[in-house]
């Protein structure tokens, strides 16, 4: 097991690094940050100055270099902007992030899938269809436009629920919902595929020749074989939920980690963005460990024993 | 006369993990396995679940290659997988496998895929292609007007069918066949075997057989060889071995059999299970579950010799002399 | 003390009903010797199935059913592949989809489980009829840990749990082969070879005491020597419980080593029935003939196998008449018109067949089968 948790958390490591690496060329590739956070009328003195204030002239593999030293010793640079500490501007951000996303998760895994799973329970009636036609719409429709969508019905047209800004909980309230709806469709159609697959195993037939009561059957037998390929697919909608954080925060003008992104890569924000990278990369990473660790949990067949003989 | 296939110690060994952690251990899927086959001869070759039997008939076609010995075809050793030569000589050997449906392409009607191997090989101008997929199907059975119908369309006998008319197509000298009617009922195992007895008579093939089916293999194989844990534990004609066996698990298997009029309780009940080629037992592979093991079994591997005029097994109590155990 | 027959099972039943029970009928002890007393009152059979029809989304799979067994007894139920065999038993059970439209009766001693209502069918399965399947590795579940899915089946049934469910689940184990059961008891299924998986599956079946065990094709999966092994197991085991059993298969050596009786099914009917020494010397249905015929002899010379021309009809495209006549070598012109009925023979056999075979013993070689066919 040790094994196991320490090949895994070194390529998680790796995986952070190189997306750190990717960022950062990328980034300093794609337009002058000085230019940009001084504007356009700026003489070229002062952008020199500038940009040998931040060490943009040097060339990239000491930069890389410097940064990444920085970085192991704790220091993630400063923002551009007003030289506070990356690392604090992005922390102070993420509270606010958590307060949708969490919440979002939550109702995703409650609705989505008991959804797809009554769906498939009732597969080829009414009930079956209209989930999932529901589930489809969900999911393809993109969330801005389900956000301004729901946007102009509560807001402006209804004036139930407030469409910007984060002081009360009823701020938060279609962030959460332009945030969820996505995933629970994804997660209803996923759950449903899962569900319908291992209803027609052999083994289902056996716990019913049993003489169990259908109930039973289900929550017994069927749920926790369906619960490994629905584990997987809510490992993935974690890392979606944070790109979706990004889109709903700008719509509604949420104080949080995503809007802050956007912010940051406009004005080329260097730090601010590899920091906010780098967290979001090590949450991903995160998940998935997690849902390895957990399939051993619930698949036994991929646990480390020997065959009894 | 040198023999069509000639098989001399092949070994091969793969690598398995048991579990997500444990060190790779490695299985010898075939230990040891020496065996000829001459033109218009069928050979059998039977065991169970862990005997081998498969990942020998795909060394015989050179698909996997062994650690150890070698395959010869009409003297010539088996080129590596995937070279030039090894596909050439694809239009000489082929292979029918259990399967008939995963064996066939799904997408593509019977008589393009009939097609296809001589269109590989190209053998024959395009009306001689033609002219060859009529034949080898009506010599199959099948019939003209079902050449453009797909796998799906078919029942399993006739997929089957298939699958012999195309391993067919190039004329080859050779057949390996992997459990070819395991899957069919047995009214229709019955037309399948009668027509691969019918096809090698006339083409004089030579014919490689593993089943687990013995009472199919005595009335098609001219002789057989018994494998347990990767090892040939008796071989000799088809006439013979199944009336006397002489090795134990031989007499097991024969004795498993179920026979209308045989009552249960005269059958040997072998105890255990078949072995885990992973966790294999010192000395002989079936001494756990051999009611005859003596301290020798334990210890030494005992090798396939000459116990009797055309028969050998490789059994420690078993000598010329005293070629017979007594059937508990 | 004669060693088969009635008087033997009411023994086993006897020394069974003294078995410790939570639940048990204490009503119905029958002594050593005597005859139990339901049985005292009539001779009746334990399952009846009349008229079993089975149809999906408008085919016909069965065509009217008509089987009866009796309590202890050992039937065989052989045909090929799609000739209904299992979905007679699955639709006994009700374990067919939904979709499936079932008509007909089918009758545990007095009670009707055709259409019953879903808790009497749940009732039913495993406490009074249970099912074993093909294919035992994937019958079982393969995230819980098999000890833990007997004590289900005994928690259901008998109302055991904790400790004493887990002494009886033991028990079991060690009855149905299982070496070393107390140290498998918390292993998973993917841990036990293919063989061992159908002792635990029949150790399931157990659990509940039922009277009836339905074995669908339960060796076929399995290597020759174990199949053995598991055909000595559902031998000892119905001896020692007096169980009846019906065994599905399409191997009729396996069969005949198993059963008393035997039913020949062709395109969802049966088309012979009788006991098996009878059909086996005599088969008079050419389907059952062309299946002995069919199979090859591991003993005797080299001989060329004999198969039935043709193949098993398509469900949805029937020919007219009897299902076989396209296929039979005794074909004549009533034949195609008119589906014979299933009737009793003077010789205590069933047969549906206007022509049969004449009685005459099976042919020793190719050359007579060819004869007879004449």
């Amino acid at each position: 097991m040790i094994r196991f948790i320490a090949s895994r958390l070194l390529r998680a490591a790796l995986t952070v690094i190189a997306v750190m690496t990717f960022a950062f060329v990328v980034l300093r590739l794609s337009g002058d940050p000085a230019q940009v956070l001084l504007g356009p009328d700026v003489p070229q003195s002062v952008l020199l100055a500038f940009r040998d204030r931040w060490g943009l002239d040097d060339p990239i593999l000491t930069q890389y270099f410097s940064y990444m030293h920085a970085m192991f010793q704790g220091d993630f640079g400063l923002s551009m902007r007003d030289r506070s500490p990356a690392i604090d501007l992005v922390l102070q951000r993420v509270p606010a992030t958590l307060e949708l996303t969490i919440p979002a998760l939550i109702l995703q895994l409650c609705f989505g899938i008991p959804a797809g799973i009554y769906a498939a329970l009732k597969r080829g009636t009414i009930a079956d269809r209209g989930v999932i036609t529901i589930a489809i719409i969900g999911f393809t429709v993109p969330s801005f436009v389900m956000g301004l969508l729901l946007v102009l019905i509560f807001s402006v047209n209804l004036g139930y629920l407030p469409s910007g800004g984060s002081s009360t909980l009823q701020h938060a309230i279609l962030p959460i919902i332009t945030m969820s709806i996505g995933g629970i469709g994804v997660l209803a159609r996923f759950s449903r595929s899962a569900m319908i697959e291992v209803m027609g195993q052999p083994y289902i037939r056996t716990a019913t020749a049993k003489g169990l009561k259908w109930r039973d059957v289900v929550r017994n037998h069927a749920l926790p074989n369906a619960a490994v390929p629905i584990v997987t697919i809510v490992g993935f909608m974690v890392g979606s939920l944070i790109a979706g954080a990004i889109i709903v925060e700008t719509i509604f003008s949420w104080p949080g980690m995503g809007r802050l992104l956007i912010v940051s890569v406009t004005n080329r924000d260097l730090a601010v963005v590899q920091c906010i990278l780098l967290l979001v990369a090590a949450v991903m990473v995160v998940s998935n460990l997690i849902v390895d660790v957990l399939y051993g949990w619930l698949d036994p067949r991929l646990r480390n024993t020997p065959a009894a003989h | 006369m040198t023999a069509l296939l000639e098989a001399d110690s092949l070994v091969r060994i793969y690598e398995t993990r048991r579990g997500l952690l444990a060190r790779p251990t490695p299985v010898r899927a075939v230990d040891g396995v020496s065996l000829q086959v001459a033109a218009g001869e069928t050979l059998g070759v039977v065991g169970e679940s862990g005997s081998g039997k498969s990942t020998l008939g795909r060394m015989l076609l050179g698909i996997d290659a062994a650690q150890d010995g070698a395959v010869r075809i009409g003297g010539k050793p088996m080129p590596a997988f995937g070279s030039p030569d090894w596909r050439a000589l694809r239009a000489r050997i082929q292979m029918i496998y259990q399967d008939p449906l995963s064996a066939l392409d799904r997408r593509l009607g019977i008589a393009d895929q009939l097609r296809e191997p001589l269109e590989i090989h190209q053998i024959g101008t395009t009306n001689d292609r033609n002219q060859r997929v009529h034949d080898v199907m009506h010599s199959v059975g099948l019939r003209p007007d079902q050449a453009d119908k797909f796998p799906h369309e078919l029942s399993g006998g006739q997929r089957q069918r298939v699958v012999i008319a195309r391993a067919l197509m190039t004329d080859p000298d050779l057949l390996v066949c992997d459990e070819p009617v395991s899957a069919l009922d047995v009214s229709i195992q019955a037309q399948v075997v009668n027509l691969l007895a019918d096809l090698q008579r006339e083409k004089g093939l030579g014919m490689v057989f593993i089943s687990h089916d013995l009472k199919v293999v005595r009335n098609l194989c001219d002789r057989v060889a018994v494998m347990y844990l990767g090892r040939i534990v008796e071989e000799g004609s088809a006439d013979e071995i199944f009336a006397y066996p002489k090795h134990p698990y031989t007499q097991a298997l024969v004795s498993s059999v179920p026979q209308p009029g045989r009552a249960l309780t005269r059958r040997i009940i072998l105890q255990g299970e078949p072995p885990d080629p992973a966790n294999r037992p010192a000395g002989c592979a079936f001494h756990p579950r051999c009611q005859h093991a003596e301290d020798i079994c334990r210890r030494d591997v005992p090798q396939l010799r000459k116990v009797a005029r055309d028969r050998n097994a490789a059994c420690h109590l078993l000598t010329p002399s005293n070629a017979a155990l007594p059937l508990a | 003390m004669p060693r088969t027959g009635p008087a033997k099972a009411d023994r086993c039943r006897a020394r069974l009903y003294k078995l410790p029970r939570l639940f048990g009928s204490q009503a119905h002890r029958a002594r050593p010797g005597e005859l139990h007393p339901i049985r005292k009152k009539k001779m009746s059979n334990l399952i009846e199935i009349r008229d079993l029809r089975v149809a999906f989304d408008g085919v016909a799979v069965l065509h009217g059913i008509d089987l009866d067994v009796a309590p202890g007894e050992a039937l065989g139920l052989v045909g090929e592949s799609g000739c209904g065999k299992s979905v007679t038993w699955l639709a006994a059970l009700g374990l067919l989809p939904d979709k499936a439209h079932i008509t007909g009766s089918v009758r545990l001693e007095t009670q009707e489980l055709s259409g019953a209502p879903r808790q009497a069918l749940e009732r039913i399965r495993g406490g009074r009829i249970a099912m074993i399947f093909q294919d035992p590795s994937s019958a079982l579940n393969p995230v819980i840990r098999v000890g833990r899915q007997i004590c289900e089946a005994l928690k259901l049934h008998r109302r055991l749990t904790g400790a004493a469910a887990k002494t009886e689940a033991l028990r079991l184990m060690d009855l149905v082969g299982i070496p070393d059961a107390r140290n498998r008891f918390d292993l998973y299924t993917h841990e036990f070879s293919g063989g061992q998986a159908q002792r635990l599956m029949i150790a399931i079946a157990l659990a509940g005491e039922p009277d009836l065990l339905i074995a669908d094709e339960p060796t076929t999966a399995l290597d020759a020597t174990i199949q053995a092994q598991i055909l000595d197991l559902l031998v000892t085991l119905r001896r020692e419980m007096a169980m009846a059993m019906v065994f599905i298969s399409h191997d009729l050596a396996a069969v005949s080593q198993v059963c008393e009786r035997v039913c020949v099914m062709y395109a969802g009917k049966i088309v012979e029935q009788g006991p098996v020494t009878q059909l086996f010397n005599a088969p008079r249905h050419p389907y059952t003939r062309g299946l002995f015929d069919a199979i090859p002899r591991l003993t005797g010379p080299r001989q060329r196998l004999i198969p039935i021309p043709g193949t098993v009809p398509d469900p949805r495209h029937l020919p007219d008449g009897c299902p076989f006549s396209p296929r039979c070598a005794r074909v004549q012109s009533f034949c195609t018109t008119q589906r014979p009925d299933l009737l009793p023979q003077p010789d205590g056999r069933q047969l549906a067949c206007a022509y049969p075979v004449p009685l005459a013993p099976i042919a020793k070689n190719t050359a007579q089968k060819q004869k007879i066919y004449q």
